[in-house]
């Protein structure tokens, strides 16, 4: 395991381009929220030659859809759901500028393609921590889709959010390469 | 007859419902610790570390452990010798998940699936009722997230493939749910029965503690070895290289049809909530 980066929100192509698979990185800044239903709105607009509801260009979309803020909270448990859901969907998003990617699981080789042409990195967090997780989300702000409920886009502000590079900009997939390195023989 | 208003059990349900997202249970707590203690790879430790403290929070804070706070799923035991008073059993659990959802600021997750239209309440809950001797009415909430569903299989083996065809079966199911299902998973295993009925059997073996084997020491076997197979692969917590994949591989078998060999496969998150009362 390497050391820990520290990166702020919005991305450059030069911070995505030092990330390698396998890093622990701590993100400060600006998170965008969607997951399935805010993906096909998302789409939908570009498809209608519109404009997003959010400037995505070096921004970090967070898959997740929170639970409840409990009174005094600014939210409620958030942690990731499941990437694969949004693989139709990412790869515009990239076209359209989008750095980072925050979510559990794998992607498919389509959306791992996409991101070395678009220079765009998949972050996980932890699934299933999300009470911890919470932690680091300081503010949230409805963008779009309040209807959608938990699956509304917000903007979270977060100070120092968890994360581990799985795909990075040079082809490196952690979730490969882990799995080689603990594999015992035969399977 | 003892009588047993539905009061009681919405009253009953909708605590459930809290506490079964707010407070891991020991077993899966100890699985946790002895994790933190065997894995060999630092980011599976440090998964593990997160998981001891992300339960902690929740705990202290009265919140889910997991966004995802699932399916509200239950199993009934009903006692012959109980009569339902003023209403409907199913009625007062759905309305014990309308009210633990509300009120416990719990995530509503279910939807139309045409539409995607949300229910608002988290309602309806899936409901299996038995009837057992006695006048207690059993109620055990189980709710699952959506993530560890979608990773889970059901599948009509043929009677030729045997327990290799079985063991091989799951081992690749795992594979193939890699990371997605938020590893350290507990694998529920049905063996036999009809579709619907391993399906079912799956899901309750997954009740069971975790850290105990089947009686039956030929399904033990099974178990462990299906076990060491799935964490061999190295998947690790999260999927980020490791030693432990799966905390537990919980079996459960029915006789089936002379045509047949039903297999379900119920992977489970290491957000494994189960939570019982006894009225
Ligand atoms: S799979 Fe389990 S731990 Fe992971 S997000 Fe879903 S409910 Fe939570």
């Amino acid at each position: 395991m390497s050391d820990i980066i520290r990166l702020t929100t919005p991305l450059s192509d030069s911070d995505v381009g030092e990330l390698k698979a396998g890093d622990q990185v701590l993100i400060s800044g600006i998170l965008y929220t969607a997951r399935d239903a805010a993906h096909k709105r998302l789409i939908d607009l570009l498809d209608q030659g519109k404009e997003l509801p959010f400037d995505i260009s070096g921004q970090i979309i967070y898959y997740v859809g929170p639970a409840p803020a409990r009174p005094g909270k600014v939210i409620g448990p958030a942690g990731p759901t499941t990437s694969y859901r949004m693989d139709p969907y990412a790869p515009r998003l990239m076209e359209m500028g989008l750095k980072g990617m925050i979510g559990k699981g794998s992607r498919s080789s389509g959306v791992i393609e996409a991101m070395k042409r678009y220079r765009c990195v998949y972050f996980a967090a932890i699934g299933g921590a999300a009470a911890l997780i919470a932690r680091s989300i300081k503010k949230v702000d409805i963008v779009a889709y309040e209807d959608l409920g938990t699956e509304a886009i917000r903007r979270l502000e977060v100070e120092d959010f968890k994360t581990v590079v799985v795909n990075d900009i040079h082809g490196n997939d952690l979730y490969k390469d882990g799995k080689e390195k603990y594999c015992i023989e035969g399977n | 007859m003892r009588e047993i208003n539905v009061k009681e059990i919405t009253e009953a349900v909708k605590n459930l419902c809290m506490n079964a997202n707010y407070d891991l249970s020991d077993d899966v707590m100890t699985a946790f610790r002895r994790g933190l203690e065997t894995e060999e790879s630092p980011a599976g430790r440090g998964v593990f570390e997160a998981l001891i403290e992300n339960a902690e929070i929740a705990r202290e804070e009265r919140i889910p452990i997991c966004q995802d706070t699932g399916f509200a799923v239950f199993f009934v035991e009903l006692g012959q010798d109980v009569h339902i008073e003023s209403g409907l059993l199913t009625d007062a659990i759905n309305e014990g998940v309308r009210q633990g959802y509300g009120e416990g600021y719990l995530r509503k997750s279910i939807c139309d699936p045409f539409t995607r239209k949300n229910t608002g309440d988290n309602t309806p809950a899936v409901i299996n009722i038995s009837l057992v001797s006695g006048d207690r009415l059993k109620i055990i909430a189980a709710p699952k997230g959506g993530g560890s569903t979608n990773m889970s299989r059901v599948t009509m083996l043929k009677p030729a493939d045997g327990i290799e065809g079985i063991k091989n079966y799951v081992v690749q199911r795992a594979i193939e749910a890699g990371p997605n299902p938020c590893p350290p998973v507990i694998i529920g295993v049905g063996i036999g029965g009809t579709l619907e009925l391993a399906s079912l059997i799956a899901k309750k073996a997954l009740l069971r503690p975790l850290g105990t084997t089947n009686p039956d020491p030929q399904l033990a076997e099974i178990e462990g070895d299906i076990l060491k197979r799935v964490n061999d692969t190295g998947m690790g917590p999260q999927g980020f290289g490791g030693r432990i994949y799966a905390m537990g591989v919980h079996i459960e078998k029915f006789p089936c049809h002379i045509a047949s060999l039903p297999l379900a496969v119920n992977i489970c998150c290491h957000a494994s909530r189960h939570k019982e009362i006894i009225l």
